[in-house]
């Protein structure tokens, strides 16, 4: 009786026996996820010598290592901009329905399938000093150089990242109710009015998420950074620093104290994108009404 | 500009009229493309050539870089590696992840942000952030290196895709269905099985096929877990394009052609069944 009582309070509460249904995916993002990141937390503290801090001061205290940091945000917040706001306005003039639209969208989304191997391959070939790109420009003394270097890893970034921002932001323009555009041209927005005041601010929301998404995905180049990149000077990024700390000197505690360092660098840069996001949006908001 | 100004009602359709800065994002749109169709060409092109050194195209032409390819690096291995990976990741993500998202979507009870943060973390994270410390657990315990790691480790990101594929997905159900199942005296799991997996089904799908392009294409997860003989084809292709020089570049090429020619043909399929647009209603959910 007791227990019939009890399971009633809780049942009340929202508790029942449906809520085991989520135990199976709980319990492997747990263990998969959450176990080792706070194993990979405790390691770091744990370092062979130089005390708890002993990991992050070897990696603060090396401006080799340090400098990662900054390579990496100098190659993914450029890129991860440079997605966002190409992909603004050729979503917003494809946002209605013209012919070959579906053809479009495919073509501007294929780079996704390309892979990074590819991507780096294909820009060796065409961007390299006796590809296609430098024989256009034959009336240029010296061949331009664009791989091996920040640019070749840049334009892997863009190539990549492009199409998911464009995605993206295709399929927010596309959820915004086209009569409140409409609505607007009744009473005498001109075109750059309307995008003003009625599209962007409705569309700020899916920006901030489009670029948090699309810097996570810059954010973690290793690929493109070891291929095309200069993996040991202009870009060498965080996550080359982790895994050549954790895999070829078997640093586990230096390599998780980068780790951690990249999640934190990371988790902040989000973080500030997505409080701004709601400063822009209520005060949008607030002048639309 | 003010053109459009003077004329109060515009036109409720657009015109086709190019205007200085469409024609200025048209041309962007055409510079990426024509740059885009050079990466890809040159990569092709090479993969079919015989010598290619300071011309525009090679000297002459052969399909025996793919023979090469296959045979060298064992693709018909790595493939079947990358289908085994790829098949048992989406059918335990599914398993796992849609009666979560069932829970995630019908019910309220305390800790239900929480519980959608955690799902959710994973996804915001670099995989390299979280791929170090679970690749050295997953060593430690003796399941990376093969197989079961791979898995294990592509699960991370794939069981938080799939529950926020499928949550906004479940919410759009009708609970009247259920509600009148349950009257009629089904159980559990009988309205699973009989009610909402027949509803499911096209979310599922969709949700299984980008989990699949997601998993074939992840990098960084499989290369930290994979040993010598569980690569999948992207981690093969690195391998073999990082230690260039051994291996003749053109068989490379051949590789990756393969690689993307794959992907593209999951990309079409997938396009058939999830529509660019309906990606809104999933990343909506994403932030908060």
């Amino acid at each position: 009786m007791s227990q019939v009582a009890w399971r009633h309070r809780l049942a009340e509460r929202g508790i029942d026996r449906q809520l085991w249904l989520l135990v199976p995916g709980l319990a492997c993002v747990l263990a998969l996820f959450v176990y080792p990141f706070a194993y990979g937390i405790g390691l770091s503290f744990q370092p062979a010598e130089g005390g708890v801090f002993g990991a992050y001061r070897t990696f603060f205290a090396d401006a080799y290592q340090r400098d990662t940091i900054a390579t990496t945000l100098g190659l993914a917040l450029p890129a991860a901009i440079l997605n966002v706001a190409a992909s603004v306005p050729i979503a917003y003039r494809m946002r209605g329905r013209f012919r070959g639209k579906r053809l479009l969208t495919t073509v501007l989304v294929v780079p996704i399938t390309l892979g990074t191997v590819l991507t780096a391959e294909g820009l060796l070939n065409y961007l390299g000093p006796t590809g296609w790109f430098n024989r256009l420009l034959f009336f240029v003394d010296e061949p331009i150089r664009l791989t091996n270097n920040y640019w070749g890893v840049f334009f892997s970034l863009v190539i990549t990242g492009f199409p998911f921002a464009f995605l993206l932001i295709l399929s927010y323009l596309s959820g915004i109710d086209p009569t409140l555009e409409r609505a607007a041209a009744t009473l005498g927005a001109g075109r750059r009015q309307r995008f003003q005041r009625i599209t962007l601010p409705l569309l700020a929301p899916g920006l901030a998420t489009t670029f948090c998404l699309t810097f996570v995905l810059a954010f973690s180049v290793f690929p493109s950074a070891v291929l095309v990149g200069d993996p040991a000077g202009s870009t060498r990024v965080i996550s080359i620093a982790a895994y050549h700390a954790a895999y070829e000197v078997y640093d586990y505690p230096l390599g998780s104290a980068i780790a951690v360092v990249m999640g934190v660098v990371e988790l902040l840069v989000v973080a500030i994108v997505l409080g701004l996001r709601s400063l822009l949006y209520t005060g949008s908001t607030g002048g639309k009404g | 500009m003010t053109a459009v100004l003077s004329r109060p009602e515009a036109p409720p359709r657009r015109r086709i009229v190019a205007s200085p800065t469409s024609w200025l994002i048209w041309g962007a749109v055409a510079f990426f493309l024509i740059n885009l169709a050079g990466v890809i060409a040159s990569v092709v092109v090479n993969s079919f050539g015989e010598r290619w050194f300071d011309t525009w195209l090679p000297q002459g032409w052969t399909t025996k870089w793919y023979a090469t390819a296959w045979t060298e690096f064992g693709l018909l291995d790595v493939m079947l590696v990358t289908l085994e990976v790829a098949v048992l990741v989406v059918a335990i993500s599914v398993l796992v992840g849609v009666p979560a998202s069932y829970v995630l979507a019908r019910r309220s009870f305390p800790g239900r942000r929480l519980v959608y943060l955690l799902f959710l973390l994973p996804i915001l994270m670099p995989p390299i952030t979280y791929g170090i410390p679970l690749a050295t657990v997953l060593y430690k315990y003796g399941f990376a290196g093969h197989l079961t790691g791979v898995v294990l480790a592509n699960l991370v990101p794939s069981i938080p895709f799939v529950i926020l594929t499928m949550t906004p997905f479940i919410e759009q159900i009708d609970p009247a269905i259920e509600r009148a199942a349950r009257m009629c005296g089904a159980r559990t799991w009988q309205i699973f099985a009989r009610i909402l997996a027949p509803l499911l089904v096209p979310g599922i799908l969709a949700a299984s096929i980008l989990v699949l392009v997601r998993t074939v294409g992840m990098f960084e997860l499989t290369f930290l877990t994979a040993g010598p003989d569980s690569q999948t084809l992207v981690v093969a292709l690195y391998y073999s394009m990082s230690a260039a020089g051994i291996r003749a570049q053109q068989s490379v090429d051949a590789m990756a052609v393969l690689y993307t020619s794959s992907m593209l043909v999951l990309l079409v399929i997938a396009l058939r069944f999830v529509n660019p647009t309906q990606l809104v209603a999933r990343v909506k959910e994403d932030p908060d």
